[in-house]
């Protein structure tokens, strides 16, 4: 009698916990000149599959400055892993299983080494979130979006987040990009007419080297003002572009469940204590009903 | 010495306890023969939902307490911890945060009941003077709660708050570092606002509560009639419209509340955060007292008072509030308003006017915050309709309600947003409109024709 019901249940959780967890901050493109943001692929965050690989790669690429110290190891046993697993590949030495995912960096070699102390990255992807889009979108589009630029310390900049003290991770897997800005100015008489533009491109190559050539353009052309960034394709990964967005797909997927990560059992839950209220509710309606037929 | 005291024959444990402690007559005072209008409406519902949600937060809030750290090396840490490592830590954690905005979308849905059936109007003076005060109570529990998390948005929310009594002449900067017990917002500060978020406000509030329901119980309920039930009474003495509060009532608010359950759980099981709006992103940063954010707002249910506090520019106290209080002027000079109460309000306004000249803007802001508040407290002496219920006024009185209404939600709208310059000039137009709504009542709401109000109640039995 009621396994039609745990069958129905077990066929919406997914769906409604992916609307839910989609909900209000969908992936749309940010307003007011900000880098548009891409959206990130929801469906990775029911596939354990893409979580373990995210986590691995959390591991072994981000758990080296940024530290993670509000989530326990041994909780990964939530996307599938044993705790064998856990100890076998994910435990730097010294670690125990249900340690919180710390870092041997000190703030004060952080501050020496970086100039700044890379942030923890617990709750990285809910604080990332704006109306923009959501933490995951901007992490996907942010870990996609970094170009050569030799004016920078490190080497690199980033689309997304102009200036980030970062340098390019994975650099190895990707490849390096260059950028095109293209930016364009009104140039306005004395009365505020507009009687020209000044069009401006700032590239840099596959090296960071940086050029820029500056056209005088039409009045007639009637242009918008403002600034658009493109990066070049990629040269030189390990990997396809099409395999690195896998990639940092996976991985944002894990932030997003390092984030939050009773999400799941969360919606899961939801859609039960729903049903019940909503035959609560028709019991609740029925016994009103049937008081309230006393009163004339 | 036992046998000197004559023996009653005693019937079962009520009665030794009714001997005792006024059991059974309380449960009658207030349940079973506590007789409550039978054409009650949707409206209804929320005074008893508020209920609801103050018993989710204090049950939620006293767990909770079992786990936080008010500290500020460790708050933060502490409610993700409550989040991840205590068994239902989320759950407890959701339902609280989410508990904090329904409290306030029930709490003006109940207000906003009271506004149009008139139910502030004599004999009820003091329920609506006692929900007034639980409003206020509930603004400062907010607040001080809302620093608890000590993400970023709580410690700069509470940073500009606080900073608001620094724009209070003389004894302002004196009296911010009073309130913070530092220069900053620190640790003393969130010490003592864990200490004030839960004991010190929510004992004001409990009592608070139970003075609104005593007082309710005494004076009996409104409806949305208007019509006093009590007027019409049958043999038995029992009003004729009225109805035991018990049984028909509770049963009616147990569906009332599981339609509420289900929203309140679609909220906390499917979108806790509420896009932003229920938990701000920006708090999933710890506070950091050297990183001023960007764009600090409050959380929603501020918002509308935020607006009219950053529509208070030195530019619109000169050209927006001084003509307007000269207009109010001219009203109260040109309507039969007795000779002592012009002079009064002459005197008023050409204080306010020097005071808008001589002092700050910033602290005009926060005196016109706290009265776009503390105005409600006057409602009962400034309506001067005929008639009670808006079912009865006239049906233009209707359209300055939804303007009310559209001007709150506008505010509130823009105070979510980052300041521009036409967001500033909308949310002073609707700061003018919110307090002409109040300040013109006493004409306003005395003009027009309204309709025959009838001696019973409308209802019709289901």
């Amino acid at each position: 009698m009621t396994l039609w019901i745990q069958r129905l249940v077990a066929r919406l959780a997914p769906a409604i916990a992916a609307a839910a967890l989609i909900v209000a901050p969908a992936a749309s493109q940010a307003a007011g000149g900000g880098y548009p943001l891409d959206g990130f692929p929801h469906s990775k965050l029911f596939d354990q599959g893409a979580l373990q690989n995210g986590a691995k790669t959390f591991v072994n690429y981000c758990l080296n400055c940024h530290g993670a110290a509000l989530m326990r190891y041994n909780r990964l046993t939530d996307i599938g892993l044993t705790e064998q697993q856990i100890k076998e590949n994910l435990l730097f030495t010294g670690t125990k299983v249900g340690d919180p995912m710390r870092i041997a960096m000190t703030s004060s070699e952080a501050k020496e080494w970086f100039g700044a102390l890379p942030p923890d990255l617990s709750v990285i992807a809910r604080a990332r979130a704006s109306h923009d889009g959501s933490g995951a979108d901007w992490l996907y589009t942010y870990l996609r979006s970094y170009y050569r630029d030799a004016t920078r310390a490190t080497g690199w900049n980033n689309a997304v987040f102009q200036n980030v003290g970062m340098p390019h991770v994975f650099w190895e897997l990707q490849g390096a990009r260059g950028a095109t800005i293209e930016e364009i100015r009104a140039v306005k008489d004395d009365k505020g007419a507009t009687t020209g533009y000044v069009k401006t491109v700032v590239t840099y190559d596959n090296q960071g080297v940086r050029s820029e050539a500056t056209e005088k353009v039409d009045a007639s052309a009637h242009l918008h003002e403002g600034s658009v960034m493109r990066l070049g394709p990629a040269v030189g990964g390990t990997m396809t572009q099409a395999q690195y967005d896998e990639t940092v797909a996976d991985l944002v997927a894990f932030m997003t469940y390092m984030a939050d990560p009773s999400a799941r059992t969360r919606t899961r839950l939801g859609v039960w204590v729903l049903l019940f209220l909503f035959v609560f509710t028709l019991l609740a309606w029925w016994l009103n009903r049937e008081y309230w037929k006393d009163v004339k | 010495m036992a046998a000197a005291s004559p023996k009653k024959p005693i019937h079962g444990v009520m009665q030794w306890v009714d001997e005792r402690f006024p059991l059974t007559a309380t449960w009658k005072a207030h349940l079973s023969e506590y007789y409550a209008p039978k054409n009650f409406n949707i409206w209804y519902f929320f005074g008893s939902l508020a209920m609801l949600v103050l018993v989710i937060q204090i049950v939620t809030g006293i767990f909770l307490t079992m786990h936080y750290k008010p500290d500020a090396q460790h708050a933060f840490a502490s409610v993700e911890y409550i989040m991840r490592d205590v068994p239902w830590g989320w759950l407890v954690r959701y339902m609280h945060s989410t508990g904090a905005s329904a409290f306030f979308v029930v709490v003006y849905l109940h207000m906003f009941r009271a506004l149009i059936y008139g139910s502030y109007r004599k004999p009820r003076e003091l329920v609506w003077i006692f929900g007034c005060l639980i409003f206020l109570v509930l603004m400062a529990e907010a607040f001080f709660g809302y620093l608890l998390p000590w993400g970023q948005m709580s410690y700069w929310g509470a940073q500009v708050i606080v900073n608001l009594f620094s724009a209070i002449p003389f004894i302002g900067p004196e009296l911010s570092v009073w309130i913070r017990g530092d220069y900053v917002v620190g640790d003393a500060t969130l010490n003592r606002f864990f200490a004030f978020h839960v004991i010190a406000i929510p004992l004001v509030l409990l009592g608070l509560v139970a003075a609104h329901i005593v007082a309710l119980h005494e004076v009996g309920s409104n409806n949305p009639d208007g019509v006093e039930i009590k007027k019409l009474k049958d043999a038995q003495g029992r009003p004729l419209d009225g109805i035991p509060f018990h049984p028909y009532y509770t049963v009616h608010d147990i569906l009332g509340v599981s339609v509420f359950l289900i929203a309140f759980s679609a909220v906390v099981f499917f979108a806790p955060e509420m896009g932003g709006y229920f938990l701000e992103f920006n708090n999933f940063i710890p506070a950091d007292p050297l990183k001023t954010p960007p764009h600090i707002a409050p959380v929603w249910y501020f918002t509308p008072y935020y607006s009219i506090l950053r529509a208070i520019t030195e530019e619109f106290l000169r050209w927006g509030l001084i003509p307007f209080l000269l207009v109010y002027l001219a009203v109260v000079w040109l309507s039969r308003t007795r000779p002592l109460s012009k002079i009064v309000a002459t005197a008023a306004v050409v204080a306010l006017a020097v005071g808008f000249l001589v002092l700050d803007a910033k602290f005009w802001g926060v005196v016109a915050m706290g009265a776009s508040v503390l105005i409600f407290f006057a409602l009962p002496w400034i309506d001067n309709s005929p008639v009670k219920s808006i079912r009865y006024r006239p049906t233009w009185h209707k359209y300055l309600y939804a303007l009310f209404v559209v001007v709150f939600i506008v505010l509130g709208y823009f105070g979510v947003q980052a300041p521009s310059p036409i967001g500033e000039r909308i949310s002073q137009a609707c700061t003018l409109l919110y307090f002409a709504f109040f300040l013109f009542m006493p004409w306003w709401s005395a003009m027009g024709d309204p309709k025959p109000v009838p001696e019973r109640v409308t209802f019709a039995p289901h």
